[in-house]
């Protein structure tokens, strides 16, 4: 790839648009693989039998991938000429092993002095919802 | 964390609960400790090592010519990745232990908000981090909570702001985290009833059965031809293939069979070890010499029996008990009197 993709325009962006969904399969080597490239090495994201004996049915996702799959959803949307100026993540039910998050999202706001679009975003696992984030990002 | 759970301290009254929360709400405003630098300036191989692991394709993050493009100008850190950059890695912290987080977590210890969530994560971003960057953060205990009470239990929330600042010592972005810190509800005793046993699949040949087990009486079934006695119940004789039968009241005694004591898989209708017993019924008064009156064979599980007095050959009697207000079934026990010595 050498030419820069299109980004979603500010003018082109109205409220209550959604983002393409994204289905993200929960597995061992996401929750690890993720866990370690945020140098995240609590014993809860990586070693199933002491998350056990902690009470944790299983190993679950750290809260940095949360934040980093909230950033990753809303670019895969926006293309890359976008600028995040903030994400804020209400955490819920884990994710573990073997189940699905659903990532949806919307548009709630538009400033257009700043051409802030704000987005709600959503993962829901099989448990109820993973988190709930708000997201403001510039567009062109 | 180790803390046990004896030396809980309990704020009885609402003044000691009022003190307790004063002495928290003095650890606001305050730095945790030195500020903490990145081990690493901001680099492209960790950037990649996570956009990898997240499948984040975005190009400003791994793809030069595209980023020079950009209006990030070049390659740029996702901003989510901001926390990650000062994270303690394999060694944990290396804060001293006496700083003024750890003497807060102390305080909160020592009333049993032990456990910990993370709940919240509000990042704010001045500008996207690039490689050379070198990051420095700096941790201020933002706000304590009242005492709560969410599903998980009773405790505070502890919200920590982190600032990030370049070797400038421009801010760069924001964090604040929350937590809450808890001691766990008691886990409610099990009042969940206990789920009924299956239900028998009947048919119109076998119903009479078991509603004859309801009344109390165990049945066999007899040809009304040939007089051949058989179960399990069925249509049609094996023997002169008539379709014509009676009822025959098996008495309520036999002979163990054979028996299994099945362990595993564990189905919560049942009590486990479970035994399950073949008892070879006594014969019938009824059909006294008939064929088959003598190979009665019927399958249930023994009840009032010592599980290591189980043998084969071993002798029975018959209770016809309720399981569930809904349903009887036939229980093999063991009978000691006429048994004694059988087992040894």
């Amino acid at each position: 790839m050498t030419t820069l993709p299109d980004t979603r325009s500010f003018a082109t962006v109205a409220i209550g648009d959604e983002l393409t969904p994204l289905d993200l399969p929960i597995t061992r080597t996401l929750i690890v693989s993720t866990a370690i490239a945020t140098r995240d090495y609590q014993v809860v994201h990586h070693d199933p039998s002491i998350a056990a004996e902690r009470g944790s049915q299983d190993i679950i996702m750290n809260i940095l991938t949360s934040n980093a799959f909230v950033g990753r959803f809303v670019t895969d949307w926006t293309g890359p000429n976008s600028f995040i100026r903030s994400v804020k993540v209400r955490l819920g039910a884990p994710n573990y092993p073997g189940d699905t998050m659903v990532i949806t999202g919307s548009v709630t706001a538009k400033d257009d002095v700043n051409k802030v679009v704000t987005v709600a975003v959503k993962g829901s696992n099989s448990m109820g919802d993973h988190m709930n984030a708000t997201v403001e990002v510039i567009l062109p | 964390m180790s803390n046990t759970t004896s030396d809980i301290i309990v704020d009885a009254t609402p003044e000691a609960k009022a003190a307790f929360f004063s002495e928290l709400q003095t650890y606001v405003g305050l730095e945790i400790g030195a500020p903490t630098p990145a081990p690493d300036e901001i680099n492209a191989p960790m950037i990649r090592h996570l956009v990898e692991a997240v499948g984040d394709k975005n190009p400003v993050y791994t793809n030069v010519d595209v980023a020079n493009k950009s209006i990030h100008g070049g390659i740029v850190a996702p901003p989510t990745m901001l926390q990650a950059w000062v994270m303690n890695g394999i060694d944990g912290p290396t804060r001293s232990g006496d700083g003024p987080y750890e003497k807060m977590n102390q305080l909160l210890f020592s009333r049993g908000f032990t456990s910990v969530v993370g709940t919240n994560s509000e990042q704010t971003y001045v500008r996207y981090l690039r490689p050379g960057d070198q990051l420095t953060m700096r941790t201020v205990i933002d706000s304590i909570s009242d005492e709560k009470t969410t599903g998980l239990g009773t405790g505070h929330f502890v919200s920590t702001r982190q600032d990030y600042y370049d070797a400038q010592n421009e801010l760069v972005g924001s964090m604040l985290f929350r937590i809450f810190r808890f001691q766990p509800k008691a886990k409610a005793p099990a009042t969940k009833a206990k789920a009924l046993r299956p239900r028998p699949a009947t048919t119109h040949d076998n119903q009479w059965y078991f509603d004859g087990v309801n009344d109390g009486i165990l049945y066999a079934q007899a040809c009304a031809d040939c007089g051949e006695v058989r179960f399990p119940t069925g249509p049609m004789c094996p023997t002169c293939h008539s379709l014509k039968w009676d009822k025959v009241e098996m008495p309520l005694t036999g002979t163990i069979h054979s028996f299994v004591i099945a362990h595993y898989p564990q189905v919560p209708s049942f009590d486990y070890p479970l035994p399950v017993l073949l008892v070879d019924i006594d014969p019938s008064v009824s059909h006294a010499g008939k064929p088959g009156n003598n190979k009665v064979r019927m399958i249930m599980n023994s009840a009032d029996t010592d599980l290591d007095a189980l043998v084969v050959g071993a002798r029975v009697r018959i209770e016809i008990r309720a399981t569930d207000p809904d349903m009887k079934l036939p229980f093999a026990i063991l009978d000691s009197t006429s048994n004694t010595g059988a087992a040894s």
